[in-house]
């Protein structure tokens, strides 16, 4: 196992080195330089020039390919060129806001899209298992943005439940510890906050869930209906099992494999999806931040993101393989 | 070809129709007319109309415990304002700092400076500074302390010298007392140096230029207590990509002589705290505590006020001012202080004939862009400056719309099947281009109509300015909003020498803004500005469109601050109001 692990990591560290490469020549590729954004447009040529010369940007390609991966074996990711504070001080402020948001919309996911599909399958056919399938269409389908307003709408502004925006109240002091608000709350034991925190969560975290709540609950349904007609279920059945022991033992463990990966990609891609979210909630995580840092050519703060996101990505997956070592002892055996 | 000033008193008016229309008011005023005699256009200040919404009682219990919270659609970068260029960190670092001159809408007023007085030549500066000022640490405001934040200013080494950081100083003063090669600036430095004698304080710059005085209004030469700055000296900025020093991310390091102290700034939370100063040397803040918090989405920002997350937000979108005022939110009218304009790149056949420009400019319906598209306030631009500043003529050559003429003139130029590319860029909105598409769309399809085939070219922002500096563009939207009071800040920018953006060469027009940037004379330098832009709309480089103003909006029970053309809001005059 260990061999395994350290053997992924090395992998890793060169899908990483490929990856900034490649990111570092496409940015460069990309037409438009970070002065278009950070200086007014009635800024004079000489005006751009200077700052493109100060930047370094003018350098040649490989020397800044160097000076990057200089800074980067330092764990120096530069300065952010539109805010002017280290990427890293950025992404480390801006990422508990995505980690909770994302880990709050998966709880939501799986916690209804696995028992959901589950209860389709087991009743399929059935007015829930149409309504079931039918939801999760409608829930890949429908924009976040959409889904935002209307949960704001109906949520904030009419019944007056649940603020619009931001992850705290106005002026509300809490005590930092791992930066996810709930979670802060409850160990300081300042329950106001967890509380406020959790109101402020909420509809984001309904927001973002949606598109991986459909897809848990269709592959749910998929992989439970697949394996409720495997021979060792019927055996299991025929053996007088209570239903507890071949639903849990038989029928979830197996068709956890598919669905375990699903989850493990989904996790990934939420950090990603967020920037919607966040941005439509004013959730302060790194969403916003990489959608200014695009849009400005702010090349060092989107490296920052993207190394951020695939190492996490990659972890994410790794964790994924090990469980299956978990959920599938033949797994186990092979290794 | 001349026309008569009538349409401009026609848009004027229009102008003056939609603000008194919404039935509230607008900002500063410190001279115009009363709302009563706003009916016409020579009456209206239609740069900011008198506020006419009384003086509500305040809810002194809510303005002690309840933090006014105002969505901003930025971050602040940096506490010290001469590192920044953005509107976002000024609208916080304003409430804290002040400046040697204010303004009063466009107008320079008294800041810190009750008075100033300049040379004939314009080179010298002498501020008289107001009496028993005290800045937040408790230090005395005089002469030496200004003296100390332009010496400071004027010898900044390294990173500190980079337009990513210094933009304005090196915009207004050319350059610093040492240029660092490494960081790109040429140009010597106009600034000579500073001596103080007890509450005056003169600056001597070697050369004039119209930027003066109107830039000592600018938020980057806030005035900063020396003491603290004293403490913050060692603070380093080696290069341009340098992170910015730790000083200017947190509260409490810099001490000013605002209205308000900085309390705190959270960056995770996007939000800046700001308490009242009690000891202000002017009236004191209507709430104990501002909030600004960070709130990108627009739409989200109206939602935030609608819910009551927020009390007021800015960049309101111009389709959602009308339903926030029906829903009894109040959306006070700016000024306008901007400019859109049409370019018409020479260089690109046949946009060198006369006859051509023209014709494109009679085709197309300014009117129905500022109906449609801007929101409340704004008016037809006649000219490549707003009307609120020195040197706006009302005898431009004025085209007014008119598709028939247009096709005629285009047929008898010999150019009935005329194509011509249209750029405008596709990931931005900008305050006098609040929605690039739609303006798009509406000016392409009054060139379609008078015979012009248009061939659309989105671009997206970081690609647009160098494709329209470049002149790659034959027709792009693009435009400005106004630093500070000064016609150079518009005309000499586009028209000061020739350039590949506009792509003509009329000696006239740049012998002209060099005449009037380089005139100490108030009275003559007005009549020189006016002389610019007749020449310009003579040359006719591009169609001034619109003139707009960014809407801002405020919750029902919340007396607003005056609303300015500049986006410079005292939000110390803000309160919550009784009975709402």
């Amino acid at each position: 196992m260990l061999r395994y692990t350290v053997k992924r990591l090395l992998q890793l560290s060169v899908a990483l080195l490929g990856l900034s490469l490649l990111l570092f020549a496409w940015f460069k590729a990309l037409p438009g330089g970070p002065e278009n954004r950070l200086l007014p447009e009635n800024a004079t040529d000489q005006q751009r020039e200077a700052l493109r010369a100060s930047l370094g940007l003018d350098d040649p390609v490989w020397v800044q390919y160097g000076e990057f991966l200089g800074r980067i074996v330092r764990f120096d990711f530069g300065s952010s060129l539109s805010s002017g504070r280290p990427v890293a001080t950025e992404l480390a402020d801006r990422l508990p806001a995505t980690i909770e948001l994302s880990l709050a919309a998966m709880v939501i996911a799986v916690g209804i899209g696995i028992p959901l599909g589950y209860l389709a399958a087991k009743r399929r056919g059935t007015w829930l298992d149409f309504t079931a399938v039918s939801g999760s269409l409608l829930g890949t389908c429908i924009p976040i943005f959409f889904l935002a307003a209307m949960l704001k709408v109906v949520f904030a502004q009419e019944l007056g439940l649940l603020p619009t925006a931001f992850r705290l109240s106005a002026g509300a002091q809490y005590t930092d510890v791992t930066g996810l608000r709930v979670l802060d709350g409850l160990i300081t034991g300042e329950f106001d906050v967890a509380w406020d925190a959790l109101l402020h969560l909420v509809l984001p975290a309904i927001a973002l869930s949606s598109i991986p709540l459909a897809v848990i609950v269709r592959i749910t349904r998929a992989s439970v209906l697949d394996v409720v007609g495997e021979d060792y279920v019927r055996t299991a059945d025929a053996k007088g099992l209570k239903p507890a022991t071949i639903r849990g033992r038989h029928v979830m463990r197996n068709a956890m494999l598919p669905i375990a990966t699903i989850i493990g990609l989904l996790l990934g891609s939420l950090f990603a999806g967020a920037v919607l979210t966040e941005s439509v909630f004013a959730f302060g995580g790194i969403g916003s931040f990489v959608y200014q840092a695009t849009t400005e050519r702010d090349y060092p703060a989107l490296m920052g993101f993207i190394l951020v996101i695939a190492v996490f990505y990659v972890v994410i997956n790794l964790i994924v393989d090990l469980s299956y070592g978990f959920l599938d002892p033949r797994v186990r055996v092979r290794k | 070809m001349r026309t008569s000033p009538i349409p401009v008193r026609r848009a004027l008016a229009a102008a003056a129709g939609a603000a008194m229309a919404l039935g509230l008011f607008t900002a500063c005023g410190s001279d115009g007319g009363s709302q009563g005699d706003a009916d016409t256009a020579e009456d209206f200040d239609f740069s900011c109309p008198e506020r006419t919404d009384g003086d509500p009682a305040p809810d002194e219990a809510a303005n002690e415990s309840q933090p006014f919270v105002f969505g901003s659609p930025g971050d602040p970068t940096s506490i010290d304002p001469v590192l920044a260029s953005d509107g976002e960190t000024f609208r916080v670092t304003r409430q804290i700092f002040e400046t040697l001159i204010s303004t009063d809408c466009t107008d320079n007023a008294p800041g810190l400076a009750e008075s100033w007085d300049q040379n004939p030549e314009g080179t010298e500066w002498t501020f008289h500074l107001r009496e028993g000022v005290t800045f937040h640490d408790g230090t005395a405001l005089d002469g030496a302390a200004v003296c100390a934040n332009f010496d400071r200013w004027a010898n900044f080494k390294g990173g500190f010298q980079s337009p990513n950081f210094t933009y304005y100083y090196s915009a207004v003063f050319g350059g610093f007392a040492e240029n660092d090669p490494a960081m790109g600036i040429e140009s010597e430095s106009i600034y000579e140096g500073c001596t103080a004698d007890g509450l005056d304080a003169t600056i001597s710059l070697s050369k004039y230029t119209s930027s003066f005085p109107g830039a000592f209004t600018l938020s980057s030469f806030s005035i900063i207590s020396p003491a603290s700055l004293e403490a913050v000296a060692d603070a380093e900025l080696p290069a341009a990509d340098s992170p910015l020093p730790e000083y200017s991310q947190t509260a409490g390091t810099l001490a000013g002589t605002g209205p308000f102290t900085l309390t705190d700034w959270n960056h995770s939370e996007q939000q800046v705290t700001l308490e009242r100063n009690d000891e202000y040397w002017g009236e004191k803040a209507g709430v104990k505590t501002l909030i600004f918090r960070t709130i990108s989405d627009e739409t989200a920002r109206r939602q935030a006020l609608e819910a009551g997350d927020i009390h007021g937000y800015d960049l309101a979108a111009p389709a959602d001012v009308q339903p926030l005022l029906d829903a009894g939110f109040q959306v006070p009218v700016r000024g306008v202080f901007n400019l859109l304009y049409l370019t018409y790149t020479q260089g690109h056949a046949p946009l060198e004939d006369h006859a051509v420009r023209e014709a494109l400019s009679y085709a197309v319906d300014r009117q129905r862009l500022v109906d449609s598209v801007l929101p409340p306030g704004g008016l037809v631009a006649t000219q490549f400056q707003p009307p609120s500043l020195e040197g706006w003529s009302e005898d431009v050559v004025q085209y007014e719309y008119d598709p028939e003429k247009a096709k005629d003139m285009l047929a008898e130029a010999g150019h009935e099947d005329l194509t011509l590319e249209f750029c405008y860029p596709t990931d931005v909105t900008r305050p006098y281009m609040p929605a690039p598409k739609d303006i798009f769309d509406m000016i392409a399809a009054d060139l379609e109509a008078a015979g012009v085939t248009v061939e659309a070219r989105p671009i997206s922002w970081v690609e647009y300015i160098p494709a329209t500096r470049s002149g790659d563009c034959p027709l792009y939207l693009l435009g400005w909003t106004g630093d500070f009071s000064d016609p150079y800040n518009f005309l000499g920018t586009w028209f000061a020498a020739p350039s590949t953006e506009w792509g003509f060469d009329n000696q006239e027009i740049f012998d002209a803004i060099a005449a009037a940037n380089t005139e100490p004379d108030e009275a003559t330098r007005v009549d020189l500005w006016k002389t610019a832009n007749e020449a310009i709309m003579e040359e006719l480089p591009g169609l001034p469109l619109t003139s707009s103003p960014p809407s801002i909006a405020f919750a029902a029970n919340v007396y607003p601050p005056d609303v300015s053309p500049l986006t410079q809001e005292d939000f110390s005059q803000v309160y919550f109001t009784a009975g709402s």
